[in-house]
């Protein structure tokens, strides 16, 4: 394996458990509070009391009925290191030593194309001040001894930890934790890393199976049930106490799956579901 | 090192860091305790320890405080309404419809001043009311229950008496079960961390959604025990009409039910219980009286129907099976069960049509499953942290320095330790908040009170006007609310024009609400721009130790960072200058400043044994150490199970209240958990609504009210908002308003969000954050859909706190707000008839795409 060159510097990296997030918006008035109404010069200008914000949560929703689950993902400035913004606008927008890509607040006047410019949707227009802006990962405050940003340190359930680490170390710590980003296809290097982000991605196919016991419907606990795909079985659960079982984690995009559940002193029954969206197959009756 | 200076401040939302730098607020941020403040507490649990951050989680209305405090809505001038002359015409016809012109404090006080003299000359007592809201920013100095009280006491005023909003049917039911009249009903929650950390196995949310409301001004302190939790394999069950974001983040069995059905679910989970002898028997034969009786009721010996899980099915939407599985997962395990936001009380549920049985039924479940035994009870982590209890810092209940007799506890915790000299309003007349506009209107109200003394307390009916008062003919509002959190508010507009009523005055912040309709307005500060002292989340009495829900006790100093805006000044500013007119301005301050007050509070409080003022100013917080691990209070209700003497520190029961030996047993007659209540018993046997037999009834305004369903087929609720808290932050450009869960913007207008289930905005073609028109026969309020499956079909789920109101009249619909006041549509019925428990949390709506008229809208 090629080692990259190793950097001198430790970098800033932002590390982001969307698992955690419960969309209390903390980090978003966070890093309004810091901004609205407040230049930082050489840093940011003043941001928009409001309108979009530098940092968004998207909402990801599955499922139905009882069976729903929302992961919220909280979204900003990725500090590339292969940076769209910077290819667009050299003049205007710089990489820092520390990892930290700083959009000058006096150069970048009037450069709205910079909207278009970062693939992430990253940078908000600022029409009072007619500026292009991004979460500066609030290097001001970094630069004054803090130890993480604003909305780090504003959010409840530690979404966010910002570690400062040379490269080979964080990539030591990606593939120990398994972070991803956000649209690795883009291939611009980010420095902001996701954890579990697989229920944002991912589909799940579940159900709830009931029963007849002694003539009347339970739900019934303990079935098997087996993931299909092409005559394969691809995993297997037990049902819960309510009936319940879910597959989850499933990123196949075509075709079909079957399920199939037994449980020994019921007849078999089967369900077909659509890859490709997230499956709530509703109440599945053992014996009809 | 950025040359700004650090402040403190305390408020519903969390204590915080205020940095200020040339007189400017420039940030606002949690408090990250040091290491010379108090240790945290740990908690053992199966072989995990934990411990909490050492950082004081904030909720996102103290996040947006620095837009607050710089809102273009704050009132920044005394102002009169232009066609308002004290002297001459006064139009009361047109509050709410003409402007304000600028006046001088001078003038204000006069006017004020000359008038409440007049009302007493030309009327007599009772003339003047005074109306305030049930939350302020925080202090001990600047609360309602404080200067506010002081104020009204030295002028003599008929008073707006709150329903127990927050407890409702706890207190109308609950309470008459098993005591805790105190507690409006609610149980107590002490040890109570600890103990379902070790020992519980479920915990059961029902109509709880701590991660929304965060029990009560606790930030989001008890986020992270439930991720210890979670982290324990601890199972969870949520039920609820909507996936609440308490079940969004912790997951677990979403159990969908239709609102107000909930008596019903909790009746069919017990008569699983009975049948499959899934109880607590020995319990239930020694702690508990009357289970006889309520047991044939649930199994159908008495009126012959089986409350069984396929009968509670049409009522509640939930498959009979789902139900066994969930009685029987129950009955065979430890289940904590978190009732409402705080797990030991509250939730929307209570405040509905049958929030009263709700809240009885479920005292009866944790008496079937033995509560106070180890893991069982009721909670959700959010109340019973291991902190000491013992330390006296006066929480706002304790009246501040209202030296107020009879509605605070002023007069045992708080004189006894700082002489100041006490107040009392002479005029005994009331008025039930929830029937003022009656009460105007029409002359005449009715109403039973909220005074938790005892169980019997509420029955004591009163009414408007009071033998010998005058009439109202002056409403001095403090706040302005109303239209965004009372039942059927659209009956207030009426109310604030009626000719009867002289002056409004309103002393508020912000430009918002019933401040449109005052004609004087007296512009006050926010407590950023005035010296006080709190304790974080101590609200004293109402939730005895409500400290215990957060992870550290913190004495605070609120600190004055910057000067007040414009000509805005403290509340006890501006009482003192109104007093100054009647000559009792110095009797209000006793020669002090609101500095003084508070260092009064300090100096009578134990933070004084531990922490010297100038050092305590300076630093701006103190944090109590908890208590120590060999003596922790032992999980409440430990001492009930066990038949042992109480031994949960708080002093409830009164000592004349314990029917057989001084602390063994509830305050209820027999000193158990009663299944048929001898209180209801003595007031009212055969109450139709509140039987002594908590029998279901269905809602007055529900699935089963055929006719109205007809038109109405939708069930709205309006819970607790999640980004504000009530009115306090939403509105007046504050940056909260930008969160698409809160408000959104549809072509330059911020809009109220409806919660509407996808299948039920399918049929009606409404699209992800359309405009719809919610509406019943009551009003219309236009708001922006929120699609999701996240609410069950058939339901709508809102907020009931907007503070923006903009009520125009649609030759169509009638009254339509913009706003998004939806509490114009919710009923203001009481609970049961022999209560005020208001049922405002779930009514019947439709609601539709909201088309523009084609002519312009006449403001209402
Ligand atoms: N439909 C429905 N309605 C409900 C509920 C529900 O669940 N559903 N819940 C109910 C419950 S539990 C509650 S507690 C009520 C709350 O209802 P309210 O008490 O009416 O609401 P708040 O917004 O807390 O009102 C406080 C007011 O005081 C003002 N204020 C705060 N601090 C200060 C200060 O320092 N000085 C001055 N001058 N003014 C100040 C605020 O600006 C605000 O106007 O709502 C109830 N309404
Ligand atoms: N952020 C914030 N926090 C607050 C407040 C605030 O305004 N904002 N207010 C504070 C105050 S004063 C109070 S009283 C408490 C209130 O705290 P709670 O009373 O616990 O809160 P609610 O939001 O009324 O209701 C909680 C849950 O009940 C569900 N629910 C509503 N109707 C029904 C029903 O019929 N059946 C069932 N099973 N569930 C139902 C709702 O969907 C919601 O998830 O919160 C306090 N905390
Ligand atoms: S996320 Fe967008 S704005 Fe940020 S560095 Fe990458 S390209 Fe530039
Ligand atoms: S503060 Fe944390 S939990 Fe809250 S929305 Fe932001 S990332 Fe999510
Ligand atoms: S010590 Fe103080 S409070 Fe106690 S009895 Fe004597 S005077 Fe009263
Ligand atoms: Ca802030
Ligand atoms: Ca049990
Ligand atoms: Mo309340």
């Amino acid at each position: 394996m090629t080692q990259s060159t190793p950097r001198p510097t430790a970098r800033w990296n932002l590390i982001v458990d969307v698992a955690l997030c419960e969309n209390c918006n903390n980090c978003i008035l966070a890093t309004k509070d810091e901004y609205v109404g407040a230049d930082f010069p050489g840093y940011s200008a003043g941001h928009a009391r409001h309108g979009r914000s530098v940092i968004e949560i998207t909402r990801h929703m599955r499922g139905s009925g009882h069976m729903v689950d929302v992961t919220y993902v909280p979204r900003l400035c990725n500090h590339c290191d292969d940076a769209p913004c910077i290819k667009a606008a050299p003049d205007a927008v710089r990489k820092r030593d520390d990892g930290i890509v700083v959009i000058d607040p006096v150069a970048a006047k009037g450069r709205k194309d910079l909207v278009g410019a970062c693939p992430y949707g990253a940078i908000v227009w600022n029409e009072e001040a007619q500026l292009p802006q991004n979460w500066t990962f609030d290097a001001h405050l970094l630069d004054q001894g803090w130890t993480e940003p604003r909305c780090a340190h504003s959010c409840p359930t530690g979404v966010f930890t910002s570690v400062k680490a040379d490269d080979a170390e964080m990539t030591r710590r990606v593939d120990a934790e398994r972070l991803e980003t956000i649209r690795p296809e883009l291939k611009t290097r980010p420095r902001v890393w996701y954890k579990n982000l697989g229920r944002a991605k991912s589909h799940f196919v579940g159900g709830a199976v009931i029963g007849k016991v002694q003539g009347v419907t339970e739900c019934i606990e303990g079935a098997e049930v087996a993931l299909i795909a092409d005559g394969q079985t691809l995993a297997t659960a037990r049902t819960d106490a309510f009936g319940d079982f879910k597959f989850d984690g499933l990123t196949r995009t075509t075709g079909d799956y079957t399920v199939r559940i037994t449980r020994e002193g019921f007849p078999p029954a089967t369900a077909k579901a659509k890859a490709g969206v997230p499956t709530y197959l509703g109440e599945l009756s053992l014996g009809g | 090192p950025d040359g700004s200076t650090r402040y403190t401040q305390n408020g519903n939302g969390g204590p915080t860091f205020v940095y200020v730098k040339d007189g400017k607020i420039l940030r606002i941020t949690p408090i990250d305790l040091d290491p010379s403040d108090a240790p945290s507490f740990v908690i053992r649990a199966r072989g995990k320890t934990f411990s909490p951050d050492r950082r004081v989680s904030i909720n996102p209305h103290a996040q947006t405080l620095k837009s607050m405090v710089y809102s273009d809505k704050r009132i920044l001038y005394p102002m009169k309404r232009v066609d308002f002359d004290p002297n001459g015409a006064r139009n009361p016809q047109n509050r709410g419809k003409s402007g304000y012109v600028r006046i001088s404090w001078d003038e204000a006080f006069d006017m004020v001043g000359n008038e409440i003299k007049r009302q007493r000359q030309v009327y007599g007592p009772g003339a003047l009311a005074i109306w305030h809201g049930s939350h302020h920013q925080w202090g001990n100095v600047g609360y309602y229950l404080s200067a506010l009280l002081r104020f009204g006491n030295l002028l003599g005023f008929t008073r707006v008496h709150h329903n127990p909003d927050s407890w409702e049917g706890w207190y109308w039911g609950a309470t008459h079960h098993y005591g805790n009249s105190m507690r409006v009903g609610v149980s107590g929650m002490y040890g109570l961390v600890e103990d379902c950390l070790k020992e519980a196995e479920m915990i059961v949310f029902w109509s709880s959604d701590p991660e929304s409301t965060n029990g009560y001004a606790a930030g989001y302190e008890g986020t992270k025990r439930r991720l210890w939790a979670k982290d324990l394999g601890i199972e969870m069950v949520h039920i609820d009409p909507n996936f609440n974001p308490t079940a969004q983040l912790f997951g677990g069995r979403w159990i969908p039910i239709r609102p107000g059905t909930d008596p019903a679910l909790s009746l069919a989970i017990m008569n699983v219980w009975i049948n499959e002898g899934l109880y607590d028997k020995d319990y239930v034969a020694n702690r508990t009286t009357g289970f006889e009786e309520w047991r044939d009721y649930v199994l159908g010996v008495e009126d012959g129907v089986p409350k069984t899980p396929e009968w509670q099915a049409d009522e509640t939407g939930i498959p009979a099976h789902v139900v066994r599985a969930l009685a029987r997962k129950w009955g065979n395990r430890k289940v904590y069960l978190g009732a409402g936001g705080p797990g030991i009380g509250f939730g929307g549920a209570c405040r509905n049509a049958t929030g009263t049985q709700f809240a009885r039924n479920l005292v009866m479940m944790m008496a079937m499953q033995g509560l106070g035994k180890p893991g069982v009870n009721f909670g959700n982590l959010q109340y019973g942290t291991p902190l000491d209890p013992y330390f006296w810092f006066p929480g706002y209940a304790e009246g501040g320095i209202s030296g107020e007799l009879q509605w605070t506890a002023a007069a045992p915790h708080t004189y006894c330790r700082m002489p100041h000299i006490l107040s009392m309003n002479p005029v005994q007349q009331m008025v039930p908040r929830q029937r003022l506009p009656e009460a105007i209107i029409d002359g005449y109200a009715r109403g039973y009170p909220w005074d938790g003394f005892s169980n019997e307390a509420q029955f004591q009916a009163y009414e408007y006007p009071k033998p010998g008062y005058s009439k109202i003919h002056m409403l001095y509002r403090y706040g302005t609310s109303t239209f965004g959190t009372i039942a059927k508010s659209g009956r207030y507009i009426d109310m604030f024009r009626h000719e009867s009523i002289d002056m409004v005055v309103n002393q508020a912040i912000w430009m918002e609400g019933d401040a449109h309709f005052a004609d004087v307005i007296l512009p006050a500060c926010t407590s950023f721009e005035r010296w006080d002292i709190s304790e974080v989340a101590n609200s004293g009495g109402y939730i005895h130790h409500n400290t215990h829900g957060l992870n550290h006790r913190m004495v605070m100093m609120q600190h004055k960072c910057i000067e007040p805006l414009g000509e805005s000044k403290s509340d006890y500013d501006i009482f003192t200058g109104i007093l100054n007119r009647m000559g009792t301005g110095a009797m209000f301050t006793e020669g002090c400043s609101d500095l003084d007050w508070a260092r009064r509070l300090f100096m009578a409080s134990d933070a004084s044994k531990r922490v010297k003022w100038a050092d305590f100013v300076k630093k701006g917080y103190y944090v109590v150490p908890p208590e120590p691990e060999a003596i922790r209070t032992p999980r409440n209700y430990g001492w009930f199970a066990e038949g042992r003497p109480k031994d949960a520190p708080e002093p409830i029961p009164m000592p004349s209240q314990w029917s057989g030996d001084f602390l063994k047993g509830l305050s209820t007659q027999s000193g158990k958990i009663e299944f048929i209540p001898n209180s209801l018993k003595r007031f009212d046997a055969v109450d139709p609504e509140r039987n002594p037999l908590n029998r279901y009834v269905p809602s007055w305004e529900g699935p089963r009210t055929e006719a109205l369903v007809k038109k109405f087929p939708v069930q709205m609720i309006s819970t607790h908002s999640r980004y504000s808290f009530h009115t306090y932050g939403d509105g007046k450009d504050s940056t909260i308003n930008d969160i698409k869960d809160h408000r959104v913007n549809v072509g330059g207008r911020l809009y109220w969000v409806m919660r509407i289930n996808d299948e039920d905005a399918k049929a009606r073609g409404i699209a992800h954050n359309d405009l719809i028109r919610v509406f019943n026969d009551r009003g219309s309020v236009v708001c922006a859909a929120d699609v999701s499956p996240l609410t069950m079909r058939g339901v709508c789920k809102t907020y009931e706190s907007s503070a923006e109101s903009d009520f125009q009249h649609d030759p169509r619909y009638g009254l339509v707000d913009f706003g998004g006041c939806v509490n114009i549509l919710t009923p203001d019925r009481p609970q049961t008839r022999n209560t005020d428990g208001m049922g405002s949390n779930a009514c019947l709506v439709q609601f539709e795409t909201w088309t523009p008229p084609e002519h312009a809208l006449l403001r209402a």
